[in-house]
């Protein structure tokens, strides 16, 4: 369903991916784990259109990103790391243009996210503009908003950061239920190992910018002779603080201008 | 088309919710009608000139549509820094439609502000013509197409609001000051007399101070023509630097 051969990107003369391979079948639920700056985010991008790759190819649902991009886009639903919602719309707002991007009619979509919004506990609050919610309400929101069109990926870039157990606990629980029910293909960076011990059939570990470790739980502790998935985490990828991406500065502007504007 | 309606939509839902934003767009226009109205009034009725009002409010309503429009499309900057922007590059939908969406709204913001800015100076004693009046909508809305095609090519190229005062200084002030809105334009120095006529600006002021109190510099057809000309450039040079936004 996702695959990925030899993918590469450069940013300037700095190579922040390098040589990815990785092969995500349908219906699996793939977690792609690393530090911070790693290139998790990066090749998220490159597998959704957002970027080019500089080497190496892409196929999702078996489309070239480059050469079908609509096809691609129909196919998967993404949670990106940073806030990616209008706070100057309501929560109905948000998904209604939404359904209207994926070309979903309003016969459709209307109970769509009425039953999308009751799961996610939101639909009481549907009404409210998205700046008055708290950072879980966004998230949640985010996360029905990628389902609304029925994609076959879901991509979910540290969707459970700054999240409280029983936020994440619920979207966990129905994201493991979705990928049962309807086969929906799961690709997902957290920083959190136990839910990628939980949830993840196949783990990718990425280190700057390339995989240093892959597959299931059991196999990727047995490799590094470790109890645990945080274990054999800091086995592979060492015990130095990274800095923080890209996006995390991003996130810093943000915030910056957003002080009095919003 | 769906595309288009809703993102227009999305720019006009904002703009009603955000009273704090019409008021606050009002205020300039105010202190331009005010103090320069007032102020240079008897100035420019003993140069032989005739009511200042009548010739200053037409520009004022020009630069308000120059000034919202501009502002609709570095809009796009909020939308890349808070991320909205992203939401829509990953749907399965043109960019070119994105743009034409975002793009009538934030025109169509501009022209309500200035139809606005009309009501506001007549309050002070302005009186336009009402003959043409909706030919003035037309023109307005065409003028404000130009300019926030023109914010939105800016606001793809600039990756955060750093950039804005720069652009506020060295394009939106030079183009608003060297239109003849606030005085006419003949007898000026000669290197500033080329940036006039160079200046789209000048051609939507005097369109509209045409159609609002049937005083104009160049003709109907040189100003109707420019301003059809240039928004058409500048929705091309726009959608184009929109389409090569990369995330
Ligand atoms: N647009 C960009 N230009 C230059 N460098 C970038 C850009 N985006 C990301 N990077 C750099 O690429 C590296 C990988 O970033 P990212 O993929 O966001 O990491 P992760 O998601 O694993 O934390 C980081 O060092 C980051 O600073
Ligand atoms: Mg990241």
């Amino acid at each position: 369903m996702i695959e990925a051969k030899q993918l590469s990107k450069t940013f300037g003369d700095r190579e922040v991916v390098k040589h990815v391979s990785f092969n995500v079948p349908q219906g699996q639920i793939f977690a792609f784990l690393g530090p911070n700056g790693a290139g998790k985010t990066t090749t998220i991008k490159m597998l959704t259109t957002l970027l080019d790759p500089t080497g190496g190819s892409v196929m999702l649902n078996g489309f070239d990103p480059r050469e079908n991009p609509d096809e691609v886009r129909k196919s998967f639903g993404i949670v990106f790391q940073d806030p990616s919602l209008d706070s100057d719309l309501t929560a109905y707002e948000n998904m209604e243009i939404h359904a209207v991007l994926y070309g979903l009619k309003k016969e459709l979509y209307r109970p769509r996210i009425e039953e999308l919004m009751k799961l996610v506990e939101l639909y009481d609050r549907r009404g409210d503009l998205v700046k008055d919610f708290s950072g879980g309400m966004k998230r949640r929101l985010e996360i029905a908003r990628g389902l609304l069109h029925h994609p076959k990926v879901l991509f979910l870039d540290e969707p459970t950061l700054g999240l409280d157990p029983q936020t994440r606990n619920l979207l966990w629980t129905y994201i493991k239920d979705l990928n049962k029910k309807e086969g929906i293909t799961v690709f997902l960076t957290t920083h959190y190992m136990n839910e990628a011990e939980q949830m993840a059939q196949r783990i990718a570990i990425i280190d700057h910018g390339t995989i240093v470790a892959e597959g299931s739980f059991e196999e990727l502790k047995k490799q590094t002779d470790t109890n645990s998935l945080e274990e054999a985490f800091l086995k592979l990828t060492g015990h130095s603080v990274r800095e923080e991406g890209g996006e995390g500065q991003m996130r810093d502007m943000a915030k910056m201008w957003g002080g009095g504007k919003r | 088309m769906n595309t288009i309606y809703i993102l227009w939509q999305r720019q006009v839902k904002k703009f009603l919710r955000s009273r704090s934003r019409i008021v606050g767009a009002l205020g300039q226009p105010l202190f331009y009608l005010l103090a320069l109205g007032y102020g240079f009034g008897s100035i420019f009725k003993q140069a032989g000139q005739g009511n200042y009002l009548q010739f200053l409010s037409p520009g004022v309503v020009a630069m308000t549509i120059l000034f919202t429009s501009i502002f609709g499309g570095i809009e796009v900057i909020w939308d890349k820094q808070f991320g909205f922007l992203k939401e829509t590059l990953v749907a399965p939908v043109s960019r070119l439609n994105i743009m034409l969406g975002r793009t009538l709204g934030g025109a169509t913001v501009a022209t309500v502000q200035g139809l606005l800015v009309i009501i506001l100076a007549m309050i002070f004693g302005f009186r336009p013509e009402t003959s043409h009046l909706i030919l003035a909508v037309v023109f307005i809305f065409i003028m404000a197409i130009l300019f926030t095609s023109l914010g939105t090519g800016i606001a793809s190229v600039l990756d955060d609001m750093q950039g804005f005062p720069i652009v506020m200084q060295f394009i939106v002030t030079p183009m608003f000051f060297l239109s003849g809105s606030m005085f006419p334009v003949e007898g000026l120095p000669k290197v500033l007399g080329y940036i006039v006529h160079v200046n789209p600006m000048t051609y939507a002021v005097d369109g509209l101070r045409g159609l609002l109190v049937n005083t104009h510099h160049f003709s109907y057809a040189t100003d109707w023509s420019v301003l059809i000309v240039v928004s058409l450039i500048f929705l091309a040079i726009g959608s184009w630097l929109f389409s090569k936004i990369k995330a």
